[in-house]
């Protein structure tokens, strides 16, 4: 019996603001508790929440970059429920009228293969506080420096179908909201936070009951939460029994979701327009202005790599995924160097170099510059790619610069030709017999005298030059 | 529209609002009576009228994105019922 998977995503994206939604207050991250919370963000009485117009104008950009539906006046609204770290008693989010409507956003999969995934709505909410439970044996301990934090819900439709496709498209949002700027992407500090709600259905059956995973903080785990609650509704189903509508907590420790029961009756939240706030217009001329103001997309950059580049489909994904990857590699090839070479060595030795590490490209101990005259002397023959990979590494590890480097080790290329005649005269004297078999036919032995050639001159002879001297040579 | 004493028991619980059994009866009369008010409304034909969200016909007031606010937080934990390093303490909450 085959089951079909049916994945939709919430985000939460908090928006790279300097001050709150509705407040004055700081939303700065790692400042002493409470310290940035105000009488807004405390919801005392008598305050007037007043929306930060660059919340709306960050809303705005991402509507414009998934070619959605912009609704010219949305509304604010109220959700009731009772948390400690909710001080008003309600959230200010949107329910009727979100600032962002339908949407889409086009997304790569493993396969090669794109597909689209549609974005149901996004709107502008609040965040709330922080409740701490480990402080204290008898207390809960509240921060409200997060409270008021704008937010940007990004709510996908359910068309996803399977774990892998979750994490392409969250990663997708990820890189998206880099690219424009409008929220720092940082997971572990909660900035991106994933929502999973699944469900399993027998081919071609109506839509299942689904469940709605929470506590995600990584691609990793989103991808690992997914497909346990996908076996455990399928055993239950397989079982006779069925699904229940609940809210799951992820556990990454014991890898495990478990019901949330505290959060199932209030599952009411009365939502209703919230009479402090006016409806939020949104002018033409505001949005010709946003429009004007975005950057290149990802997607309009991998077509570009593509397409002015000759970089293959494939390369160019991954280097646009991330914009600091994208950002170095253009910074490589904006001063001159090889647009293909540069692809291979930022997605080969750096990339490999940074895992290794755990480094992130910003960090990278090897600046743009310093890859953009590395790759440089290889296409000028100063040395080979051989070569190259010893001098990356040893300025990886702090040796100097590539040209100090190449200097100190004397790693230049020999140019010298008839040098390298002379010592390409001594190996086919001294090995007389693989000369006969190779003029016999066996022509992979040219491999051999290469590697002789290679092994006498420390590696510095150029490759392309040695194959054309052996091959006169030995014809 | 009309309640039974379980969904005023109901929404009571959502507003934590606490209603004695013996108020019980009381309260959902006085709630039906309001409802009934308001079918009064679905008497008119409201098919060409747009929903309203504010009796006021303006749009919201935006402000710049600026940091206004000081850090007052030592007198408005000076008045809550308790507090320590620097957090609100509140009954610990189970998840």
């Amino acid at each position: 019996m085959t089951w079909e998977t049916v994945i939709g995503l919430e985000i939460h994206s908090q928006l790279k603001t300097k001050s709150k939604i509705f407040s004055g207050a700081s939303t700065a991250f790692g400042a002493t508790a409470n310290t940035q919370a105000c009488a807004v963000d405390l919801g005392y009485p008598g305050v007037l929440p007043v929306l930060n117009q660059e919340a709306v104008k960050m809303a705005l950009s991402f509507g414009l970059s998934v070619n959605a539906t912009i609704n010219k006046n949305s509304i604010f609204a109220r959700k009731n429920y009772f948390y400690p770290d909710l001080p008003k008693g309600y959230q200010i989010s949107q329910f009727e009228i979100p600032i962002v409507g339908n949407g889409v956003i086009d997304i790569s999969l493993e396969n090669g293969e794109n597909k689209l995934v549609g974005i149901t709505r996004a709107h502008l909410e609040e965040d709330a506080g922080k409740s701490i439970h480990d402080m204290y044996d008898e207390f809960t301990a509240i921060d409200l420096n997060r409270a008021g934090t704008p937010l940007l819900e990004i709510v996908s439709e359910p068309d996803m179908s399977s774990a892998k496709e979750a994490v392409a498209y969250a990663k997708k949002i990820h890189a998206l909201v880099q690219y424009i700027d409008i929220c720092d992407g940082n997971m572990q500090e909660g900035s991106f936070r994933c929502d999973a709600n699944v469900s399993v259905r027998k081919h071609g059956d109506k839509l299942g009951t689904r469940a709605e995973l929470k506590n995600i903080n990584s691609f990793k785990f989103l991808e690992k939460a997914i497909n346990l609650e996908v076996e455990r509704q399928i055993d239950i189903l397989e079982e006779g029994g069925s699904v229940v509508q609940e809210t799951r907590l992820y556990d990454s420790i014991k890898n495990e979701t478990r019901s949330m029961r505290s959060k199932e009756e209030a599952n009411d939240y009365r939502y209703f327009p919230d009479p402090d706030l006016l409806p939020v217009a949104v002018s033409e001329e505001l949005l010709l202005e946003i429009k004007k103001s975005l950057p290149e997309l990802p997607t309009e950059k991998k077509l570009r790599f593509v397409e002015q580049l000759g970089l293959s489909s494939y390369d160019a994904e991954i280097l646009t995924s991330q914009k600091e990857v994208a950002d170095y590699f253009e910074a490589v090839i904006n001063k001159g160097a090889d647009a293909k070479l540069s692809a291979n060595w930022v997605m080969g030795e750096l990339s490999a170099a940074l895992n290794k590490n755990q480094v992130e490209i910003n960090d990278s101990p090897i600046p743009s510059n310093e890859l953009f005259v590395l790759i440089s002397r290889i296409t000028d023959n100063t040395i080979s790619g051989k070569i190259a990979k010893d001098v990356f590494k040893l300025m990886w590890e702090g040796n100097g610069s590539v040209d100090e480097i190449i200097e100190k080790q004397g790693l230049k290329q020999m140019t010298d030709s008839s040098a390298l005649e002379s010592i390409i005269d001594d190996i086919i004297s001294n090995n007389l017999d693989q000369v006969k078999q190779y003029k016999d036919g066996n022509s992979k032995l040219l491999g051999f005298f290469v590697g002789q050639v290679m092994k006498a001159t420390q590696g510095k002879a150029n490759p392309k030059q040695v194959n054309q001297i052996l091959n006169e040579k030995l014809s | 529209m009309s309640l039974d004493n379980n969904k005023v028991k109901e929404i009571a619980f959502l507003a934590r609002l606490s209603i004695e059994d013996s108020e019980l009866e009381q309260s959902t009369k006085e709630l039906n009576n309001i409802l009934g008010l308001m079918d009064q409304l679905g008497e008119i034909d409201t098919g060409g009228a747009e929903p309203m969200a504010h009796p006021l016909e303006m749009s919201q007031r935006l402000r710049d994105d600026q940091v206004t606010e000081k850090d007052l937080s030592e007198e408005f934990q000076e008045i809550a019922p308790k507090t320590g390093s620097n957090h609100f303490l509140v009954p610990t909450v189970i998840e």
